[in-house]
């Protein structure tokens, strides 16, 4: 009996990425990108910046690239909901995100401009990556919340007031996306400069100490 | 009565008679490889969603689930919020699956509304009929499926004050429109019976200008732009889903704001 328990216990090694974040991750990098692309379509029907319209998106025409935006929304909607849910109960988010000091953040910016950002320790994020972290969950939820303003803004009108109207929301829908497709562009070519970290969202990367008990 | 939604005029079933050695020469396997061919051309221009391919149909079913989603989340007792005169634009934007230079006027003296389905008294009706009925105004947002918006003030008689007046089934599930620009399209029936549903004859406290659909159109508050048919001809009261121009092309039915 006690040799099936510490078997079980030993056999339960902590990874920098479990399977369920795994599984969240490319889930939301699939909708994301549907989202992102499928947006390009419907924001070409009509511009907000004039005479700016996006050269690629999903969808041969707006009727289409509205299918995909509005299938691709549940998914990122319910995989964020999980992502939220099961990184606050499992302390992950805290954990990898937190805490975020102004030292640090000046000497990995000071790090970065000469170059010599350390990687090897692939368990501990540096300080502008938490922020990098933190600042594109925040645009994702706000993607959310601003998506919902421009699609009912007369049963969630107080919603679509507080966002400052509709024309405001759909700014703001087009900002956060922006602010999305900025953190995916360094996100991808730091992955990929660094491929090992690519690797660990493949396969659950090295293995974490184990956590220390709470009193 | 007979649906108005049906063909006027059905095709002759002599027409098979006259024309069956041609049909017999038809080969089915002709067809299935035009088939193929036809196939392999949607899948190089991505996918046609109103084709049959199993992304476009299951974007399709997707669609369908979000009608209902959209149903569940209306409030029949919301209100749009509603804007002062001088935010009011005018004229308004037209819009339409064509140019205005092709918008074809109305005459209003030989215009009648026709009714069909599931309604008691499906007398057609005159303008100076629609007149004499309770008006009610309002001052909305039209909000366009393509993202642009404007303000404008409309009146005319709400359509819940009609179907009752003409002694519609209120529990049908939907309103069908015919127009006089072929522009089909059809609502749900609570859609219908929210109070700021009009069956609009003027605009900015003058009468519908041509374009914007004299002497009839649709004007909801809780719908997209493309959901309000102008220049109506007909109305029919349903429990067949009757599709409409845009939606059968691929845009979502409900469209509920």
């Amino acid at each position: 009996m006690h040799t099936i328990v510490l078997n079980s216990t030993a056999a339960r090694v902590r990874r920098l990425h479990p399977l369920a974040i795994r599984v969240m991750h490319w889930t939301n990098a699939a909708a994301m990108i549907v989202l992102i692309g499928s947006g390009w379509g419907i924001y070409n029907d009509s511009v907000i910046f004039h005479g700016f319209d996006f050269p690629v998106k999903i969808g041969s025409w707006a009727a289409e690239s509205l299918l995909w935006h509005f299938a691709a929304m549940w998914v990122l909607a319910l995989n964020g909901a999980a992502y939220l849910i099961y990184g606050v109960a499992t302390g992950r988010l805290r954990e990898r995100l937190l805490p975020i000091r102004l030292g640090d953040v000046v000497e990995t910016v000071r790090e970065t401009l000469r170059f010599k950002l350390a990687h090897e320790d692939l368990t501990t994020y540096n300080a502008v990556q938490k922020i990098l972290y933190i600042v594109v969950i925040l645009a994702g939820i706000a993607q959310v919340v601003s998506g919902l303003a421009i699609w009912k803004p007369v049963q969630f009108s107080g919603l679509t007031d507080l966002l400052g109207g509709f024309q405001s929301a759909r700014l703001i829908h087009f900002l956060g996306m922006a602010v999305i497709v900025g953190f995916l562009v360094v996100h991808v070519a730091l992955s990929l400069l660094v491929p090992r970290t690519l690797l660990a969202m493949l396969t659950g990367g090295p293995e974490l100490p184990a956590r220390r008990k709470e009193p | 009565m007979r649906s108005l939604f049906r063909p006027s005029v059905l095709p002759d079933p002599g027409i098979l008679d006259d024309h069956r050695p041609l049909i017999r020469s038809l080969e089915r396997r002709g067809f299935l490889r035009g088939g193929l061919s036809l196939g392999a051309l949607t899948m190089l221009t991505g996918c046609d969603v109103g084709d049959s391919t199993s992304v476009g149909m299951a974007l399709r079913a997707i669609s369908a689930f979000n009608d209902g989603v959209q149903a569940a989340l209306f409030d029949p007792n919301k209100l749009a919020p509603e804007y002062p005169p001088s935010a009011v634009l005018k004229p308004p934007r037209f819009n339409a699956y064509y140019p205005i230079e092709e918008v074809k006027p109305v005459d209003g003296a030989a215009w009648r509304l026709e009714l069909a389905g599931l309604i008691q008294d499906r007398r057609p009706w005159t303008r100076e009929m629609i007149a004499a009925l309770p008006q009610r105004e309002t001052i909305i947002r039209h909000i366009c499926v393509e993202g642009w918006d404007y303000i404008g003030q409309w009146s005319g008689v709400p359509l819940r004050t009609f179907l009752e007046r003409v002694g519609a089934d209120l529990r049908a599930q939907y309103v069908a429109f015919k127009t006089a620009d072929d522009y089909p399209s059809s609502i749900d029936m609570a859609t219908a019976l929210h109070p700021q549903t009009l069956l609009a004859t003027t605009y900015a406290g003058e009468t519908l200008p041509d374009p914007f659909g004299y002497p009839l159109r649709l004007r909801m508050a809780t719908k997209l732009g493309f959901k309000n048919p102008k220049w109506i001809t007909a109305i029919e009261v349903t429990n067949t889903y009757p599709g409409g121009y845009w939606e059968d092309r691929g845009f979502n039915w409900f469209s509920g704001l």
